[in-house]
């Protein structure tokens, strides 16, 4: 854990030193004017901003944007028009006095898959191809800290679905804290590692780990529509006979259609709360493929019909948590309870479009 | 008659590179600066616009003159007085163009905006760094039609390069002042010839500027 910046007057919050953290809230919070002040370009009066070690605003000093060493996407791709493809990815490259960069060129290249775009001028560059090169010039910049702001907002969503899968990629070659900012959960959803939940008001309704917050019944996230749950699962086999893979989450086995992806490898399952159901009693002859014995660790009534219930697995070791959203008739006709021992229905096809 | 044509070209030449050197930095700060000086300025750049020539010309060859607030430093460049001298005539033509110079520049920063400035600064650029690599790149089509202009503008004026030049042949004779001068001397071919030169000559920098500015607009879109 390292203390990324706290704002005395407005926010304060601290961040893990690697790996993603998800700033979420509604528009006009000031999740932008945070990312700003970060990078410098906005100066709070009387504000405190350290990052690691290094005190970057206190009081009369106040480091310049071009002396912070930060990387930031912007919204838009921001391109400068008049150099090409390659001269922009080396732009800050080649102003960072640095013996041996944490990353060169040629493998932010690759990265990226901007390889057959080098020459061209961003003109000729399709939305997703832009911010592609955009996220690959500010990494080359060799920053210790990247800001993302909203990066996929302004792309349509073939382009979005085009430059996801590098933005998951990229924690596990970058080894600084990403902050990434979004108004979309479902982006967050397969980014985040950590989030920061702001309110309306602009002051910090919570933070965690994304499991954490998203067990959190108690919290807006799991009242919103389409709320989930997120494993992380590991996938174990693929039964070509029927196209359907299984893999675990903490030793629970879960059956997921489709290839998710080889032996061995990790990925985010999202299960989403409305698609899990509950049998008390012991079932029988269900279509239902994952049917997980569960018990009830909370309960929270979140409409006049609607009852969320956080459900912990019977695994081993660490329990995986799972929420899953009922009618309060259901739950009064079961007369379910806190502790009580149930089975988890996940219908499989629920899971056919959740990675 | 060539002396005249020379001495025009060269004057518009040496005016359009000094108008560049401060031209740019002037109407960068011009399109930043949210001070009121600025405004200020703003307004003493446009004034030669609007200024009579020799309204203008009267108080640069007061100033530029023997007796004027520089005279005791002119010595030092082995200069008794700048008034009808070449060096005055640049002086001159570099404070007349100087809208011209500054105004497409200022508006060319302006439309560039914030956003690519803020880039360069996330990648390690200095302020000065990034006006170099990123503003006049960017803004070169603002300087080009400044360039245009300025240089235009120095070959058709006349009031100014009349006051503080005067009329010397060979020296501070510019085509300007030759059709004035053979209009006075009722030589009116030799007076129709120079004004249809000029006349086709704006006409067509005018046009070629307006033509690469086009082509500009659809490479930066």
């Amino acid at each position: 854990m390292g203390n990324i910046g706290s704002f005395p007057l407005d926010i304060s919050f601290t961040a893990p030193a690697q790996g993603v953290t998800g700033l979420f809230g509604p528009s006009g919070c000031g999740k932008t004017t945070i990312l700003r002040c970060l990078a410098g370009f906005i100066r709070l009066e009387g504000g405190y901003l350290r990052v690691g070690d290094a005190v970057w605003q206190e009081s009369a000093h106040f480091l310049a944007p071009h002396k912070r060493p930060v990387g930031y996407v912007f919204q838009e791709p921001r391109l400068f028009a008049h150099l090409s493809v390659l001269d922009n990815l080396r732009y800050g490259l080649r102003r960072v006095r640095m013996m041996a960069p944490s990353i060169g060129l040629e493998p932010m290249i690759d990265l990226m898959g901007l390889r057959g775009l080098l020459r061209r001028s961003p003109a000729a560059l399709s939305g997703g191809e832009r911010q592609r090169v955009a996220i690959g010039r500010a990494i080359l910049a060799q920053p210790r800290l990247l800001l993302m702001d909203e990066p996929l907002s302004a792309l349509d969503r073939d382009a979005k679905n085009e430059i996801l899968p590098y933005l998951v990629e990229l924690p596990a070659v970058l080894s600084i804290p990403i902050i990434y900012v979004s108004h979309d959960f479902t982006e967050l959803e397969q980014l985040a590692d950590y989030l920061i939940l702001m309110r309306k008001d602009g002051r910090v309704q919570a933070s965690g780990a994304l499991h954490t917050l998203l067990a959190d019944i108690s919290l807006p996230l799991a009242r919103m529509p389409e709320s989930a749950m997120i494993l992380a699962v590991c996938v174990e086999d693929y039964d070509a006979a029927y196209d359907i893979t299984a893999c675990t989450a903490n030793g629970v086995r879960i059956l997921v259609p489709g290839l998710l992806g080889t032996a061995g490898t990790t990925r985010r399952l999202r299960v989403r709360a409305s698609d899990v159901s509950l049998i008390k009693g012991t079932p029988q002859n269900s279509s239902v493929l994952n049917i997980l014995p569960a018990h009830i660790l909370a309960a929270e009534m979140a409409s006049a019909n609607q009852m969320l219930v956080l459900l912990g697995l019977d695994g081993q070791a660490s329990e995986t948590r799972l929420v899953s959203s009922i009618t309060r008739k259901s739950w009064n006709t079961l007369a379910l309870q806190i502790g009580d021992n149930v089975f988890a229905q996940i219908k499989g096809m629920a899971l056919a479009d959740a990675r | 008659m060539w002396p005249a044509i020379v001495l025009t070209l060269e004057l518009a030449t040496v005016t359009t590179a000094i108008l560049i050197l401060i031209g740019t930095p002037l109407a960068w700060w011009l399109a930043r600066s949210k001070s009121w000086t600025a405004d200020v300025i703003s307004t003493v750049v446009a004034l030669p616009i609007v200024l009579p020539p020799t309204a203008l010309g009267f108080y640069l060859l007061v100033a530029l003159g023997p007796h004027g607030p520089f005279a005791s430093l002119l010595p030092f460049f082995g200069l008794r007085s700048l008034a009808f001298s070449f060096n005055g005539l640049v002086i001159g033509s570099v404070i007349y163009s100087l809208p011209f110079m500054v105004q497409p520049i200022r508006n060319a920063f302006r439309v560039i905006g914030d956003a690519p400035l803020e880039v360069a600064a996330m990648l390690r650029a200095s302020p000065l760094d990034a006006f170099f690599s990123v503003a006049v790149p960017l803004a070169q089509g603002g300087i080009f039609t400044g360039s245009i202009l300025s240089f235009a503008h120095t070959i058709g004026e006349f009031g100014v390069v009349l006051m503080i030049g005067g009329d010397i042949p060979g020296k501070t004779e510019v085509l300007s002042i030759i059709i004035f001068n053979d209009v006075e001397t009722m030589q009116w071919r030799a007076a129709n010839i120079v004004s249809a030169y000029m006349v086709l000559f704006a006409f067509a920098v005018i046009l070629v500027t307006m033509m690469i500015e086009r082509r500009t607009r659809r490479l930066f879109p």
